[in-house]
Formats: C-alpha cells, sequence, structure tokens
C-alpha cells in the first residue's frame, strides 16, 4: 500500500493544477493563493479597522469550526496521529469513519474497489491499508474508475464501488454513474467532499456533487456524520442492487471519514424497515401471471424478446425452459445478449436498429410479443406507430415505470422476471413437439435468407483489408466462446453485437444506454477482476480507445491481464457511416489520426502485434492469449465498411437500409 | 404464414397507439415524502428532468414530523401523469402518491391580494369581498390587503372582479387537497 501511495503522488505531481486532485504542492499553493487573503491579512493584523466583515465573530464556535476546517483541508491530515513507523503493522488507533466505510465495503462481498485518491479522501486511503482484504485499484482517470466498477458488477453480479475525491474526481465519476444509471448496473459511487463547515463557501474543490448526480442516481447521500455512515452504506448497497438495480452515490465529508465513531452496522431487516419508500414489488401478480398464460396459449406467432432484466435477475434457465416447453422463439436486445446460448435452435438473434433482418421481421409479424426485463428503447422498436403491428404485447418487469412508457402493452407483469417466470411454468402446457413446425420453418428461412443477403459473412477480407466482422467471430472462436468481451461504442459494438457469438451469461459487457465511447477498456479492467476465472477481451475501435487508453497504465501497475483489440479504421466508424448515409457523404471530423499503437503499448511495457492480413489474425490472437498479463493486438481493418442493415432514425423495423449506392456491403 | 409486413399491404394493421396522446387535462397528486433536507429539490428535478410541468405545488409538514406532505398540480393525459407518479415512487424518499384527481375532494388555496383602494371605492370593494366570502387583514389610505380562500375557480373569480381596481401585487398558495369522507392517506401511509 506504501508503494502505491507513494507512486500515485508521484504521478500527480508533474501534472500539475490541471488534473492533480490531491494535495501535492501545485493544488495546495493554488488553493492557499486562493483563500489566504482574508485570514492572513487579519493575522498579521493589517485589516482595516472600517472593513465590514462577512468572516464569522472572532472566537465563536462558528468561527473557530469554519477556521478548523480550512487547518484540515489545506493541511495534511486532521488531527496529528502518532505513527509508528512501519506501515505493515496496524496501528493502535481508534475507529473512525474512514473505517466504516471500508468495513461497510468488505460486508457486502466486494472485493475490489477502483479509485484515485486526493485532497478530501485522503483519510480513507490512510486507513485502506489497515484493511488488506479490501483490494484498491489505482486508476489513471476517475471515469475509468466508475467503468471499471461497472464491469466488475456486471461480470461478477456483484456491487461495484467506486472511489474519488471532491470537486474534478466527482464529476469525473460523473459519466460512468450515469452509464449504469442507463444500463442499470448496480454501482456504488464513494466521493470526499470538503469539512462539513466549508459546505456551501466554495471551497477548494467544492462542488455540489450530490446536486449533480441526484437525476442520475438511484439514491444518493451527503454524510456529515460518522455515526450515520453505516447505516448510510448498508442502505446504499441494498438500495443499488435490489429491485432494478443502479448506482447509489455516497458524498463524505472530510470531517466525518476522520471523525472516531462506534456506530455498529445495521442488520439487513433494520436497513428494509427503515426504508419504507423503497419496497420493489418481486412477485408478480397472479392474475397477470394467468392472463400471460391465456395469452401465450392463443398465440400462433409469438416471440420472446429477452432483455438485461433476465441476466439481472438470474433467470436464464427459467427462459430456456419457458422456450423449450412453448416452442417460442427468442430474440434479445443488446443488454439480453447470453440470456440464452446463442447456438440453442430456438436462439433467434440480435433485434432493433442494427439487429439481423429475419429478427426484426420475425417481431414485424408476430402475434404475440413477451417482452422479458426490457424496456422498448427507441434503438429496439424505431418508430413506435409502425412497431410490431399484428402483435399484443405482454410485458414484464420489475420497474413499473417501464410499463407503458414507450409502447402501450395488454398485460404488464410488474415483478422479478426470474419469479415470474418460475411462476408462469406453473400455468402453461408444455406443447407436442412439432406442434409450431410451420412457424417455425418460416422463421428458419427468413433466417437463411437474412443470413444470404451480402453484408453477413462478408469474409475475411475487404477490398484488401481485414474486415471488422471476420476479426470478430475470430476472437470468439478462439476463446471458445468463454471470455468475456467488453464492446465500446459505435461500429465495434454492433460487430460484437452481432459476430461475437456469446454462449455464457454476462460473458458481454456494452454500455447500451448512455453509448459511452471509452467504456471498453476501464470496463474490461474490472470484468477481469470481478471474473478472474475468465479471459476477458476489450474490443474497441481507434476512437473510443483514445478516449480511455491513459487505462493502459493501470492495467501494467495493478497487474490486469485484459486483452485489447483495437479495431483500428483510422476512423470514427458510426459517425463516417452517418455521414455516409445521412449527411450527404460530409465527413467532418470523422477521420482519426492514431499513433502507432505497438509503440504505445510497448511503451508500458505491454506486449502488442499488428495484423493486417487474414492470416495473421489468429495467430496474433492466440499470441495474446498466452501473454501472463495484459495485451494488445492492433487490427487495420477496412476503412469504409458499414454496418448493415440500419434501420434509419425515426424509422420502423421494416424499413432497414441493407446496401448504400454502389458499396455493396 | 400469414401475415407477412413485406407482402403488399392487403389490409395494412392500424398504427399502435402512443402513449400520453390522450386527452389532457388538470390532475391533482397528493405526494407523501419523508420530512428530509433535499426532497422537494428530488421531486422538482424528477418533475423537470421528465418534462412534467407542474402547475402548483403545496408543501407542508404534518402532525407525523417525520414525514410532509406535497400536493402536485399538473396538465397531462392519463398515461402521462401515471407516469409521472410511477416516476415519483422510484424516489426513496417518496412514501406515498395518490391521483385523486376523479375522487370526491375539498380543494382550496388561499390568495392575498394587495388591491387600490380608494374612499371613492373602498366601500364597493368591502362588499364585493364579503359576498365572496373574503376578508379585509390590511389597510392604508391607498390600498387594501384582500384575504381569500376557496377552490381555484372561486379564487379565479374574486380576482377577476378585483382586476378592474387595479392589483398592486398578489400571491396564490396553489391548491391543498383532502379527500372527503373517513379515509385518510396519511393514516394510510403509516409503515
Amino acid at each position: 500500500m506504501t508503494a502505491t501511495k507513494g507512486e500515485s503522488r508521484a504521478a500527480t505531481t508533474p501534472a500539475g493544477g490541471a488534473s492533480a486532485q490531491g494535495q501535492p504542492s501545485p493544488g495546495a499553493a493554488r488553493a492557499s493563493g486562493a483563500t489566504d487573503s482574508p485570514g492572513a491579512a487579519r493575522a498579521s493584523g493589517t485589516t482595516p479597522a472600517a472593513r465590514r466583515s462577512h468572516e464569522p465573530a472572532a472566537g465563536t464556535a462558528v468561527a473557530e469550526a469554519v477556521a478548523r476546517a480550512q487547518r484540515e483541508m489545506l493541511h495534511e491530515g486532521g488531527p496529528a496521529r502518532a505513527r509508528d513507523g512501519d506501515p505493515a503493522r496496524p496501528r493502535e488507533r481508534a475507529r473512525i469513519g474512514a473505517d466504516v466505510v471500508c468495513e461497510a465495503i468488505l460486508r457486502q462481498g466486494v472485493d475490489v474497489l477502483f479509485g484515485y485518491p486526493g485532497g478530501v479522501i485522503l483519510p480513507l486511503y490512510d486507513v485502506l491499508a489497515d484493511h488488506p482484504e479490501l483490494r484498491h485499484v489505482l486508476v489513471r482517470h476517475e471515469q475509468g474508475a466508475a467503468h471499471a466498477a461497472d464491469g466488475y458488477a456486471r461480470a461478477s453480479g456483484r456491487v461495484g464501488v467506486c472511489l474519488g475525491t471532491s470537486g474534478p474526481a466527482a464529476t469525473n465519476l460523473v459519466t460512468g454513474i450515469a452509464n449504469a444509471q442507463l444500463d442499470s448496473i448496480p454501482l456504488v459511487a464513494i466521493t470526499g467532499n470538503v469539512p462539513a463547515a466549508l459546505i456551501g463557501k466554495d471551497a477548494f474543490q467544492e462542488i455540489d456533487i450530490t446536486g449533480i448526480t441526484l437525476p442520475m442516481t438511484k439514491h444518493n447521500y451527503l454524510v456529515r456524520d460518522a455515526n450515520d455512515l453505516p447505516r448510510v452504506f448498508a442502505e446504499a448497497f441494498h438500495i443499488a442492487r435490489t429491485g432494478r438495480p443502479g448506482p447509489v452515490h455516497v458524498d463524505i465529508t472530510k470531517d466525518a471519514l476522520q471523525q472516531e465513531t462506534d456506530a455498529p452496522h445495521p442488520s439487513l431487516e433494520e436497513v428494509i424497515a427503515g426504508l419504507p419508500g423503497f419496497r420493489p414489488n418481486m412477485d408478480g401478480h397472479p392474475r397477470q401471471i394467468k392472463l400471460v398464460a391465456h395469452e401465450i396459449a392463443r398465440a400462433k406467432r409469438p416471440i420472446i424478446l429477452a432483455g438485461h432484466g433476465i441476466l439481472v435477475a438470474g433467470a436464464t434457465e427459467e427462459l430456456r425452459t419457458l422456450a423449450e416447453q412453448l416452442q417460442i422463439p427468442v430474440a434479445w436486445t443488446l443488454l439480453g445478449i447470453g440470456a440464452l446460448d446463442e447456438t440453442h435452435p430456438l436462439a433467434y438473434g440480435y433485434m432493433g436498429m442494427h439487429g439481423w433482418k429475419h429478427v426484426n421481421r420475425a417481431i414485424q409479424a408476430a402475434d404475440l410479443i413477451i417482452a422479458l426485463g426490457m424496456r422498448f428503447d427507441d434503438r429496439v422498436t424505431g418508430n413506435v406507430r409502425s412497431y410490431a403491428p399484428y402483435a399484443r404485447i405482454v410485458h414484464v418487469d420489475i420497474d413499473p415505470a417501464e410499463i407503458g412508457k414507450n409502447v402501450a402493452v395488454e398485460v404488464p407483469v410488474v415483478g422479478d422476471v426470474g419469479r415470474v417466470l418460475r411462476a408462469l411454468l406453473q400455468q402453461v402446457k408444455p406443447l407436442a413437439p412439432g406442434a409450431r413446425a410451420e412457424y417455425l420453418d418460416q422463421l428458419a428461412e427468413w433466417r437463411r435468407e437474412s443470413e444470404a443477403t451480402s453484408w453477413h459473412g462478408s469474409g475475411a477480407w475487404r477490398d484488401g483489408h481485414l474486415s471488422a466482422d471476420f476479426v470478430v467471430s475470430e476472437i470468439g472462436e478462439a476463446t471458445n466462446h468463454d471470455a468475456t468481451l467488453v464492446a465500446d461504442v459505435g461500429q465495434n459494438q454492433m460487430w460484437v453485437a452481432r459476430y461475437g457469438g456469446f454462449r455464457r451469461p454476462n460473458s458481454h459487457l456494452s454500455s447500451g444506454g448512455l453509448g459511452t465511447m471509452g467504456y471498453a477498456m476501464p470496463a474490461a479492467m474490472g470484468a477481469a477482476l470481478g471474473r478472474p476465472d475468465k479471459e476477458t477481451w476489450a474490443i474497441c475501435g481507434d476512437g473510443g480507445f483514445q478516449m480511455t487508453m491513459q487505462q493502459l497504465a493501470t492495467l501494467v501497475q495493478d497487474r490486469i491481464p485484459v486483452r485489447i483489440a483495437l479495431l483500428d479504421n483510422h476512423k470514427l466508424g458510426m459517425i463516417r457511416q452517418w455521414q455516409e448515409l445521412f449527411y450527404d457523404r460530409n465527413y467532418h471530423s470523422s477521420h482519426l489520426f492514431g499513433p502507432d499503437y505497438v509503440k504505445l503499448a510497448e511503451a508500458y511495457g505491454i506486449p502488442a502485434w499488428k495484423v493486417r492480413a487474414p492470416d495473421e489474425v489468429r495467430p496474433a490472437i492466440e499470441a495474446a492469449r498466452a501473454v501472463d498479463g495484459p495485451a494488445l493486438v492492433w487490427f487495420e481493418i477496412a476503412e469504409e465498411q458499414n454496418v448493415f442493415p440500419i434501420m434509419p432514425a425515426g424509422k420502423g423495423l421494416s424499413d432497414l437500409i441493407e446496401k448504400w449506392g454502389g458499396a455493396d456491403e | 404464414m400469414s401475415p407477412d409486413p413485406n407482402a403488399p399491404a392487403h389490409a395494412a394493421p392500424p398504427a399502435r397507439a402512443l402513449p400520453g396522446r390522450g386527452e389532457q387535462r388538470r390532475h391533482v397528486l397528493v405526494v407523501i415524502v419523508n420530512n428530509k433536507p433535499g426532497v422537494l429539490n428530488r421531486v422538482a428535478s424528477l418533475m423537470r428532468a421528465r418534462s412534467f410541468n407542474i402547475e402548483t405545488l403545496a408543501v407542508s409538514h404534518l402532525d407525523d414530523p417525520e414525514i410532509s406532505r406535497m400536493t402536485v398540480t399538473l396538465r397531462g393525459d392519463d398515461v402521462h401523469v401515471e407516469q409521472a407518479t410511477k416516476q415519483l415512487y422510484k424516489l426513496i424518499d417518496v412514501l406515498k402518491v395518490q391521483d385523486v384527481t376523479d375522487e370526491p375532494t375539498v380543494q382550496h388555496e388561499l390568495a392575498l391580494v394587495k388591491v387600490r383602494a380608494t374612499d371613492r371605492t373602498r366601500t364597493e370593494l368591502i362588499s364585493i369581498v364579503e359576498m365572496y366570502k373574503g376578508r379585509l387583514v390590511d389597510m392604508s389610505p391607498e390600498s387594501v390587503i384582500v384575504e381569500t380562500t376557496g377552490t381555484e375557480a372561486e379564487v379565479d373569480a374574486l380576482i377577476a372582479l378585483l382586476r378592474g381596481y387595479g392589483i398592486k401585487e398578489m400571491v396564490r398558495t396553489g391548491t391543498v387537497v383532502m379527500s372527503r369522507g373517513p379515509q385518510s392517506i396519511e393514516e394510510a401511509t403509516k409503515r
């Protein structure tokens, strides 16, 4: 821990004021420059007697509190504590707020947190070494801490925890928190804040961060008293993972972190009793479930739309059983990938804007949609007016606000999709084999047609360059479809979704709702630590990679074995595609310069390979897999490959574009 | 296999209904929340972020110091307002939300109106105010303050009459509402 702290300080110092979030000299100098004038002037006795001061009157309790808080913030530590000189040996000291934070995280079964030290969070870093079971990963930017916690949560099913100081660190976390909010990821984001007496005074690195995170979290807290910390953390974890998961932000003042406390950790029962306003409805209403069974019995062309809720609820077995017993094909959303093994005979494919043509066609022809843990996002429905025109809709979701939000539904069921499916399986009778033969044959024919079109399986070469879908499917094959593949955002994301070939739940991670470029690398760090038993690949475009490639240093320093597949087309590919299709080929700002990525990786000590030809693809992937630690493979792919089909904005699922001009993708 | 959406539309299906495109009307929500700092901000922020336009909002403590009561009036179709109530329920500090629009209720607000009043008009003003069951709570050589309570329509009616004399200043509390009969949303909220 000492080594980490030393290096972190070294890392922040040269960065100067802009990104140094800590107490090192540049920041501290600026801070005292900004705030010292009244205090210093008064101390030296030069204040003109007539000048009216807004400071609290000297000698009052308020003045003392402000002065103490300023002292504690601007100078190291709070009350000085004797050190015995051996950092490995736990110090004899009282339990303080910062200890409570560590204990609370460990009590929740979380063993890793991703963070970056800074001024007011230092009391927490001061005690981390006393809680050696808790591993701290020092990221290179706080956005990466939030994404890493997100990836940890998605891959492991536990709550992810990230950590930053006040001000710029807190605002850097915001993108990652928003990403978790839109994708319903259980996250606890911890920030420090200035001492309570300085709140609202525009103190150094103070920003109203709870005001900022309020609309993008499930709940947030500002804690000023260490005695509240056990309850707040128990509530935060409970809220983050219960019902529809989501991020919870806990902002803690520096003095609360330093305050001595013996407050006990509450039991789960006490937490639940203390949250009368948070009682998610877990069991679907029996009457509604009976109605679902009736709808299914009547339907001739039913289709299941499996969403993220299946994975969150751990209901993949129930989904498979339902599909098999009733012979209903299963389509999935972007975040529903992995809900059903893609090689299963009833697994029909990925739906929506860049979904398979046959899948969208089946949805448009269906007479019953059974939507399980998905939310009819606009990327899934396109124009709602023409969406699934023949279908009645059954919608199962744990969040009542999702029912009827985007599309009107015939049978709503509010509940945990796993529990609802278990109850539903009691109500339905398995179909005789072949009962839906005609329907399933039709779907199979559509699939064959769809797969025969030119954009599918285009082969390894495209105009003398590597084709991206080939590279992605090779990674899937090489890793035996068991690795965790983390997509970035853009064309690469769609290629991963369609060609990764996913067979295991939670093996596909993607930033769905927020569409955060730069997600893949930091999220893969979290995924690799959340599921160390699985190989982890980050699959990025050159745009997204350049947004968060500072985390290469994290991979090395914290020895995180992430393999990076960089699909480099020297373009912001999806932007370029939209410009080609919808903006009259006005390619503004979509061409992208990039460095020599092999040299870049090697500068960090990461083994790297450059691949330009199909026969080099598999050997490079295998070479990267053989590395004990992080590795990078730089694939130079075709510059102008489009993702087809594509549903233009505002159009419906029947209006897919499959090729463009002469370019037959 | 039929119907195939790619086949000629011999019987084009009707367009799917969009939620929230129905008849707009005024809704009254009673929201019981934890009496904690920041809860009003959470409610207001949610309504803003989801594009629900609050018409009036009244907040007060209750007999139980742990909870507060908000009366929110907003315009929208029934589906839109139902969406607002569901989103409100997702706030941890919101304990109960009830749309009392279609229930028998008492809905009152209070207004203070400072009206120009001269010796010539004062008597006339007083009789109007009395007729509308308002009262004068302040008087000066040039103005009076009229206090009135009643439904939004009753308050509107009095204000329309006062407008002729010249309204210098006005404040309205916004509607507060209570269901008629013995049932109590506050008791229903108790854990």
